[in-house]
């Protein structure tokens, strides 16, 4: 459905952060990217929707590919049209909107009647937005401006939805109704979902498949189930120990035995 | 009523007008700061320009309806134009590479207006006579009541568009965040070009009725310094807040010339505005109407 041939990307023509990413996105599926804080996680989601620009970034190397078509170099307002739309993390709404305003803005690049028709469909997802649908939504709680950001995605009618931290500062209940919506959405809707997360145990619980970043690399990958098994990923993403017990850090100097893959 | 009532009465009336009129210009500058957080100095030198393109109509014998259809295509296309050109290389630059590029339009139009038109004052006749119109007790002049009546009129028509149509809401959502709203497929420089049009639009019936109120020259100009105290009063990024600030500022200015000029000799018409624009700032930088950051605790 997507993929991401060998990318690099250069910010303001002298940073490179991403050195040759490949990532594969399968249709119906969620594909989950981990990896810690600069990974550089966020800077992929950015190339493939195409708001790279905005900050002066660029790729300079390798293709990313929306079915047969690609998509990188395109502006950002052109590749929603396509179908691929970005949730950026940290929600993002706009913020002087009411509810139903930020949907109606979600669906700038469908028709008026298909915006109606996303409205309701949203609202079916999401119950309690359609009740907060004339607040603004600055004044949303966390958790519904979460939901209002990716209502607001589905507004478009996307086929890839890129899912950035969705899980960021919201309560544990609400991560897990969040995910649990995601997952029905992926069902029902037919959307193909890349999703970057830290939270890895939540992650790789609604996953197909799996990818870790460090450093601008991809530096590991397998089907989620495999990564849930992995040694190296228990220990330093899932806070397990060899056994699958819950580890306490207090056995270990932890900062000694953090493992790079590279360096 | 007695005589003193009257005298108040008429001087809120006229004030009021006035008032209106500077809100049609301030509008102008709103739109743009509002899609685009550009502050846009020339908005005065807008007015001008229109004012001037009218008169050069007009000149030619042409009738008036052709002239203000002239001056609408051509200050559309003079916003279009100035984003394109003059704007879009300055995305993403600090807001001050903005406001000088403005600054530098502003002179620009400035020193070209006297070399088409000469420095000579040019009346802009409109077809609606001198007969004063009576309201109540008071009169006003024609020109006053029709400048107002256009005023009202964009205001409901903007304030439909921002609430009602897709394209508005669009446009609010540039304002509040241009990366997001890019990634939701909308064409975020399309919309910049969009309100420096709205702008030119406002400007080209700023410029009819304020032209045949003064005169066109280059003096015309300088109505847009009346733009600050009326958004800084209103917020700059409110259009319920322009016509607020608009009425405040016209009457606030009618009443001190009323009352206070027999006493100081004349004059205070002219700063009044500005010693409330400074009081407002010190009491509510965002304006009466202004965007309050939103912060979620």
């Amino acid at each position: 459905m997507l993929a991401i041939n060998n990318i690099e990307v250069v910010y303001d023509r002298v940073i490179l952060v991403l050195k040759g990413v490949s990532i594969e996105v399968g249709e119906g599926a969620i594909t989950t990217l981990l990896g810690a804080n600069g990974a550089g996680k966020t800077t992929t989601l950015k190339a493939i929707s195409g708001v790279l620009r905005s900050e002066r970034g660029e790729v300079t190397k390798g293709t990313v590919q929306l079915r047969e078509r690609r998509i990188d170099g395109m502006r950002a307002h052109d590749v929603t049209k396509l179908g691929l739309v970005q949730v950026f993390e940290g929600r993002r709404v706009f913020e002087n909107l009411t509810t139903e305003e930020n949907l109606i803005a979600g669906g700038h690049v469908q028709g008026s009647h298909a915006v109606k028709q996303g409205i309701d469909l949203v609202y079916s997802y999401f119950p309690r937005l359609r009740e907060r649908r004339t607040q603004v939504s600055g004044y949303l709680s966390g958790g519904e401006q979460q939901m209002l950001a990716i209502g607001r995605a589905l507004m478009s009618q996307p086929k890839v939805v890129l899912l950035d931290e969705p899980s960021l500062g919201l309560a544990p209940m609400l991560v897990e109704e969040i995910f649990g919506i995601v997952d029905r959405l992926v069902k029902q809707e037919k959307l193909s979902v890349l999703l970057v997360e830290q939270n890895a145990t939540m992650a790789l619980g609604v996953a197909d498949h799996g990818y870790v970043m460090e450093n601008g690399r991809i530096v590991l990958e397998g089907p989620a189930d495999k990564l849930r098994d992995n040694s190296d990923i228990k220990e330093f993403y899932l806070g397990l120990n060899e056994g699958g017990a819950r580890k306490s850090y207090r056995d270990t100097k932890h900062y000694k035995r953090r493992k790079r893959w590279l360096s | 009523m007695s005589e003193d009532l009257e005298f108040a009465f008429a001087l809120v009336l006229s004030g009021a007008s006035i008032g209106l009129m500077y809100s049609l210009i301030a509008l102008g500058f709103v739109l743009v700061y509002k899609a685009t957080d550009a502050i846009n100095f020339a908005q005065g030198e807008f007015v001008m320009l229109a004012g001037m393109v009218v008169v050069v109509v007009l000149g030619a014998q042409a009738p008036l309806i052709a002239a203000v259809v002239a001056v609408l295509l051509v200050m559309i296309g003079f916003g279009f134009g100035l984003e394109k050109v003059v704007l879009r290389p300055l995305l993403g630059r600090p807001v001050v590479a903005v406001i000088m590029a403005t600054i530098g339009i502003a002179a620009l139009l400035r020193g070209w207006g006297p070399l088409v038109l000469g420095i000579e004052p040019r009346a802009l006749p409109l077809p609606i006579g001198d007969e004063p119109i009576a309201i109540g007790p008071a009169t006003l002049p024609p020109i006053q009541v029709l400048g107002a009546v256009v005023a009202l009129g964009f205001f409901l028509a903007f304030n439909w568009f921002f609430k009602k149509s897709r394209m508005g809401v669009a446009m609010r959502a540039v304002a509040d965040n241009q990366q997001v709203a890019q990634a939701m497929g909308i064409n975020v420089e399309r919309y910049f070009a969009l309100a420096w049009a709205m702008a030119g639009v406002v400007s080209a019936l700023g410029g009819i009725v304020w032209g045949s109120m003064l005169g066109v020259d280059v003096q015309l100009a300088l109505v847009g310094l009346k733009v600050f105290p009326v958004v800084i009063l209103g917020g700059l990024d409110s259009i319920g807040g322009a016509l607020v600030g608009g009425l405040i500022v016209g009457i606030v200015e009618s009443l001190a010339a009323g009352y206070l000029d027999p006493f100081v000799g004349g004059g205070t018409k002219d700063f009044a505005p500005y010693v409330l624009m400074i009081l407002v700032l010190m009491i509510r930088p965002y304006g009466i109407f202004g965007r309050r950051q939103i912060e979620r605790v």
